[in-house]
């Protein structure tokens, strides 16, 4: 299982996440229908974003699947974030007053 | 998650984004980005395994936080107001520091027998180093901040990366502040709260504005003059605002939201606050070193519907720390380690990621399920409303009977004449403990003693009446509101022989 804390890149467009919570499921992780890379890794020249995958994501948002695995976009990009082909889901959080 | 990729993302989402007011000093997140790579070269130039910082915070808290994160060593900001030889045992403590000072600070901590180097120093040297960028392991420590030691000997509290992303993420959006916000901090930069709201403030896009030395016609001035919109004060500063605003009536009209928290705030001054700034969004945080800040949090919402509610019930909560944030489990526990159910008081277990409960030297406290003991006696409502009644090593244990100061204290200071009181229990012969109640007057009365005690008994058992009643102009507290129990115990411990 990927740990948590690993950044991983998009081989398609501009999308890093970075793992909060991680699940088996992540294993199949992708951005833009294309498996997502270790943010050091060398990326595929000949991948293609999929159309179908290219609704992007949010900068700095959370997103998630339900087997409670958890990503934090740091970069955003055109790309569609999935496990397999089933999109990730963008965790709502309910507003909190500032605190600090 | 390393807490230097708070820092990226800012940057690299908001370049021109004002960041930090300093003083004189103004950086855009970029600025402060390309300043904190150039520390991290000048910390890992040093060869030094831990950064201290000894000084007064503003620019220099977020700046050695994320060059210290960058070059891959801890960070422990120290109480600038100890002595000279309180602050050598702490620096001794650490592996190898590099020692970072304010100038007025530096003579201090230059015969501490490690490497020195003032706060403007470091600041030219960062503007040339050569940058470094490390990216330490999410499980290392980045942060080692010393308890206050009002009980006894500080503890150093480890923080890791994890923790305090964790704490950060769970608890704010990133980027969600309005363009023009801009965030007060006068908390003390050695408090867990400056290291929290250097990082919460950035990630959540706001500017912050730093005021090194807390003075209330100043702090009015600062929000007026900055446009801030949100603020955070310990209880002794709520109490000089409120009296600067009682003074002159002044309009904060930038201002939505101010958070109180550090230690307990009495009712009544709560009540006067919300009175005073009828527009401000109220917001009680309650936290520990240890749990990397905010565990729960009295909302505006909440403070409103208290302040209105017929219902005895809702309106109770005024004096509640609120719900548990989404990303902490909270337990209340009997004596006898059983979770109690709602209404029962027993004490506060707290789980979650941003919750570390080691210390150096001692190592993890958590227990075998991650549970940290926060040993603060506590109650949650009906509605899941978190209740706290004081420090459980404060019970005073009077005749066998267990006695929580706060809930003497919570009658005390709803009397007229009351402005602040602390209760404590030295040691006595016959009773094991007595119950003292140190009160200061509200302006111009002179209240007598026994008519306080009558007002205590008329609304708790006859065991929680004060056997004394003595009278100061002031309680005794550190920097942060915390009043210092301890010394008003021994001062009457010594009194009795």
């Amino acid at each position: 299982m990927i740990k948590n804390g690993t950044r991983l890149q998009s081989q398609v467009c501009d999308t890093q996440v970075i793992v909060v919570r991680s699940a088996d499921s992540l294993d199949d992780l992708r951005a833009g229908g294309v498996p997502m890379v270790p943010i050091d890794a060398e990326r595929s020249a000949d991948a293609t974003l999929d159309p179908a995958f290219s609704d992007g994501n949010v900068m700095g948002k959370r997103y998630v699947d339900e087997n409670g695995a958890e990503v934090l976009v740091t970069k955003a990009g055109a790309g569609t974030l999935s496990i397999g082909t089933t999109a990730l889901n963008l965790k709502e959080a309910k507003p909190l007053p500032a605190s600090d | 998650m390393s807490i230097s990729l708070l820092l990226e993302m800012a940057a690299s989402s908001n370049p021109d984004r004002t960041a930090v007011v300093s003083g004189e000093i103004r950086l855009t997140t970029s600025e402060l980005s390309e300043l904190a790579d150039g520390g991290a070269g000048v910390i890992a130039a040093s060869g030094a395994e831990h950064v201290a910082y000894v000084g007064t915070g503003g620019v220099m808290l977020p700046l050695l936080l994320f060059s210290s994160a960058r070059a891959g060593v801890a960070f422990t900001p120290l109480n600038y107001r100890l002595s000279e030889d309180g602050l050598r045992q702490l620096i001794d403590r650490l592996p190898a520091p590099l020692v970072i000072a304010d100038a007025e600070y530096h003579d201090v901590v230059a015969g501490a027998g490690k490497q020195v180097i003032t706060s403007d120093e470091f600041i030219v040297a960062a503007r040339t180093a050569e940058p470094a960028a490390e990216f330490p392991d999410p499980e290392d420590v980045g942060v080692v901040l010393f308890t206050s030691g009002t009980t006894s000997k500080p503890k150093a509290v480890e923080l890791t990366h994890n923790n305090l992303t964790s704490y950060i993420t769970g608890t704010v959006e990133f980027d969600a502040a309005e363009p023009g916000d801009a965030a007060l901090i006068c908390v003390p930069p050695y408090h867990i709260a400056g290291v929290s709201a250097a990082l919460s403030n950035l990630y959540a896009g706001r500017k912050m504005v730093y005021m090194p030395q807390f003075d209330a016609v100043e702090w009015v001035r600062l929000v007026r003059d900055e446009d801030v919109t949100s603020a955070t004060v310990v209880p002794t500063m709520l109490d000089r605002i409120v009296s600067a605003l009682e003074r002159d009536t002044i309009e904060l009209p930038t201002l939505r939201n101010l958070a109180y928290g550090g230690s307990k705030v009495a009712l009544p001054l709560v009540r006067k606050a919300l009175g005073l700034l009828p527009a401000v969004g109220f917001v009680n945080a309650y936290g520990l070193t240890e749990t990397s800040s905010t565990i729960a949090v009295l909302t505006p919402d909440d403070h409103r519907e208290a302040l209105s509610a017929a219902d005895e019930a809702i309106a109770r909560r005024l004096g509640s720390v609120g719900q548990p944030v989404p990303s902490i489990e909270v337990q209340i526990r009997g004596e006898d380690g059983a979770v109690l159910g709602p209404g029962q008081t027993g004490e506060l277990f707290v789980r979650g990621e941003q919750v570390s409960g080691r210390y150096t030297d001692i190592g993890s406290v958590l227990d075998a399920d991650g549970w940290f003991p926060t040993k603060d006696i506590a109650m949650l409502d009906e509605g899941g409303y978190l209740f706290i009644g004081g420090r459980s090593d404060d019970t005073i244990i009077r005749g066998g009977e267990n006695i929580a100061p706060a809930e003497i204290e919570d009658v005390l200071v709803e009397h007229p004449s009351v402005r602040d009181c602390v209760v404590v229990g030295p040691e006595d012969p016959e009773w094991g403990q007595i119950i003292v109640a140190v009160v200061v007057p509200a302006d111009g009365a002179s209240p007598d003693p026994d008519e306080l005690r009558a007002h205590v008994r008329a609304q708790l058992r006859g065991s929680r009446t004060p056997d004394r009643v003595v009278f100061r102009d002031e309680l005794p507290t550190n920097a942060t509101g915390k009043v210092l129990r301890r010394e008003l115990v021994d001062e009457f411990q010594r009194s009795r022989t």
